[in-house]
């Protein structure tokens, strides 16, 4: 039942499904753009080989600035290189970036409409043994509240290696949100990327009886969740959001008006990040049932990936269970 | 690069009272706004449009340009006063400071005019822009560059930690080609730096910081461009000239007063300020 009009991979439902982190994924997209274009330049706060920038660094060590712990100033010299016709990278954890610095992005980038890209690894509980002062739950909502951003968050490396080249051609401040942890792949590299455009990755052959709209790595979470309602015969479908501003409003409602109930996955706060992002699409165009996935008013703690994921009820099964309790809600 | 004849000093003399005329009819007329750095900084201000900066106010994105960028926005009537009086738009467009739909915002917009190197007003965040700006420029045209760039920056600024991450980075690429300014006038919002938070020693905060610093009367045209000149000619690390000013400068009543950094002017107040700078 996936969609393989866009040419999803295969081995998804393996048990041995190829992991790799989408921070692998933007190292390797970001030497792509820097070949393609001599004006990127990275910039990066002493974070080179976490964030993967140091695949670039390597290649380009005269487009490449090592600015140290110093976020703020990460940003707003990427700001005044933008000023002067270059495209920057910034790498950093979201938790600093924008975490540390989001007044420097909103007056520096944002405001001033400067093409930098910020790109922020570990993000979300999936960090792990750090701890939750280093799990990034709000950086969404910070960003995607700022005109003029743009906020990717791919949902595995082959995204976020694709979202990453085309980010450095939009000449837009942009977001893209990356995970520490190896995840799952999904796509292919033959997969279409249309920025700002969402894609159903997971269709079963009737009217969906619910939609989930899920970004990030979570996409195979929801993926097996629907997997496991369409062995019991019940239509999921599941909408992939990698571009979260702009966001694709025509997919969202059209699910909504097919389901007449959405579920959304994400792993983040639910406040202000993509479920309130569908919810104000929703209740403006064509309001649902809707439940949302995600940290729900709390901090983050040490522990595993999947563990983590587990308790803060992003797993499948509390997935499983939201799309039943919106069935149960839906207006007939 | 400028050269001070006594006539052009006293050209530039008149040229900055001007400024501090303007500067006073907008604040007036906006009923809000910041005027003690706005009137401390004219003299800096006419040097550096009519003397020390390669710019054309025919052609203001033109790409040779050296580049300044304003860190301090809020004191942005002198900065707007001298672009009007330097001809990029009319004097007359000066009365529309802070008011609906002008181009003259309340603290400098690139959404509102464009053509000026970034939007400011949050402080703190103008050094690391500028260090951004010469860094690319370094990287495409290493010490062949033809570019200068300045930052004016308030003292009260130095509080932000940006700042001095800013100024590692600056010492660290070893930018030759930027050149600082701090309005050292000892004043901020609620009092006097040295009382809010001291800055002293600010000059060895910078040597030790690994920059070329110099202290200057912020108001003497010979000694300002002099220090540009020498900022300039070191090779091996960016400039902080500190820039020593009278908040309020040739307003009697507003001189090294901290009460006045936002203080409206009303029209008594400021009938007699035209008064006073006239006459002097």
């Amino acid at each position: 039942m996936l969609n393989q009009n866009l040419k999803l991979n295969i081995k998804l439902f393996d048990a041995d499904v190829e992991k790799i982190s989408t921070r692998v994924g933007f190292g390797e997209g970001l030497v792509l753009a820097a070949d393609a274009d001599k004006n990127v330049v990275g910039l990066c706060a002493d974070l080179n080989e976490s964030t993967q920038m140091n695949l670039f660094a390597r290649k380009y060590p005269e487009r490449f600035v090592q600015v140290g712990v110093a976020e703020q100033n990460l940003v707003t010299v990427a700001s005044g290189m933008a000023a002067m016709g270059k495209i920057p990278f910034v790498s950093s954890y979201a938790i600093f970036s924008p975490g540390r610095n989001w007044e420097q992005i909103r007056t520096t980038i944002a405001l001033n409409d400067r093409a930098v890209k910020i790109v922020s690894s570990h993000a979300g509980v999936s960090v792990g043994a750090d701890g939750g002062s280093h799990q990034a739950l709000e950086d969404i909502a910070l960003m995607r509240v700022l005109p003029n951003m743009v906020v990717l968050s791919p949902c595995d490396a082959i995204e976020a290696k694709k979202a990453t080249i085309e980010a450095a051609k939009n000449g837009k401040p942009t977001y893209i949100r990356l995970a520490r942890e190896k995840t799952p792949i999904i796509t292919t590299k033959e997969t279409p990327l249309e920025m700002g455009k969402a894609q159903m990755f997971f269709a079963p052959p009737m009217t969906a009886q619910v939609g989930i709209i899920a970004t990030g790595p979570l996409v195979y979470n929801a993926i097996l969740a629907a997997q496991n309602f369409a062995q019991r015969g019940i239509s999921v479908k599941v909408l992939n959001i990698s571009s979260i501003r702009p966001l694709d409003f025509e997919a969202i409602i059209n699910l909504a008006k097919e389901a007449r109930a959405v579920v959304s996955v994400e792993e983040h706060q639910v406040v202000g990040g993509l479920g309130s992002a569908v919810a104000e699409v929703l209740v403006q165009n064509y309001p649902v049932p809707m439940e949302l996935i995600g940290v729900h008013d709390k901090f983050g703690q040490s522990g595993t990936a999947s563990e983590l994921i587990e308790y803060y009820g992003m797993g499948v099964s509390s997935i499983e269970k939201a799309v039943e309790r919106v069935m149960g809600r839906k207006i007939t | 690069m400028l050269q001070l004849t006594e006539e052009k000093i006293k050209w530039m003399e008149e040229k900055a009272r001007d400024i501090r005329v303007s500067v006073i009819e907008m604040l007036v007329e906006a009923g809000s706004g910041h005027p003690s750095g706005a009137l401390g900084m004219a003299d800096i201000f006419t040097a550096l449009f009519f003397g020390i900066l390669r710019h054309d106010p025919t052609n203001p994105m033109w790409e040779e340009r050296d580049r300044l960028v304003l860190s301090n926005g809020h004191i942005c009537p002198v900065y707007y006063a001298t672009l009007a009086h330097a001809g990029y738009f009319p004097i007359e467009e000066l009365k529309n400071l802070r008011k609906f739909g002008s181009r003259l915002q309340g603290h400098p917009d690139r959404n509102f005019l464009p053509f000026i190197e970034t939007s400011s007003g949050p402080l703190g965040l103008g050094l690391s822009q500028a260090v951004g700006m010469c860094l690319a420029d370094k990287i495409d045209n290493g010490k062949y560059s033809s570019k200068q760039f300045y930052c004016l920056l308030s003292d009260a600024e130095m509080q932000e930690g940006n700042i001095w991450e800013g100024a590692m980075l600056g010492a660290k690429e070893r930018l030759q080609n930027l050149t600082i300014i701090i309005d050292r006038n000892n004043i901020q919002t609620e009092g006097n730096t040295e009382d809010i938070m001291p800055l002293e020693p600010l000059k060895e905060k910078w040597e030790f910081f690994n920059w070329h610093a110099q202290t200057i009367d912020g108001h003497n045209f010979r000694e300002i461009a002099k220090v540009v000149l020498q900022a300039q000619a070191v090779l091996d690390r960016p400039s902080v000239i500190i820039a020593n000013t009278i908040p309020g400068k040739g307003v009697s009543f507003m001189e090294g007063k901290y009460e006045w950094h936002s203080k409206p002017i009303n029209k008594e107040e400021g009938k007699k300020a035209i008064e006073e700078l006239k006459n002097a």
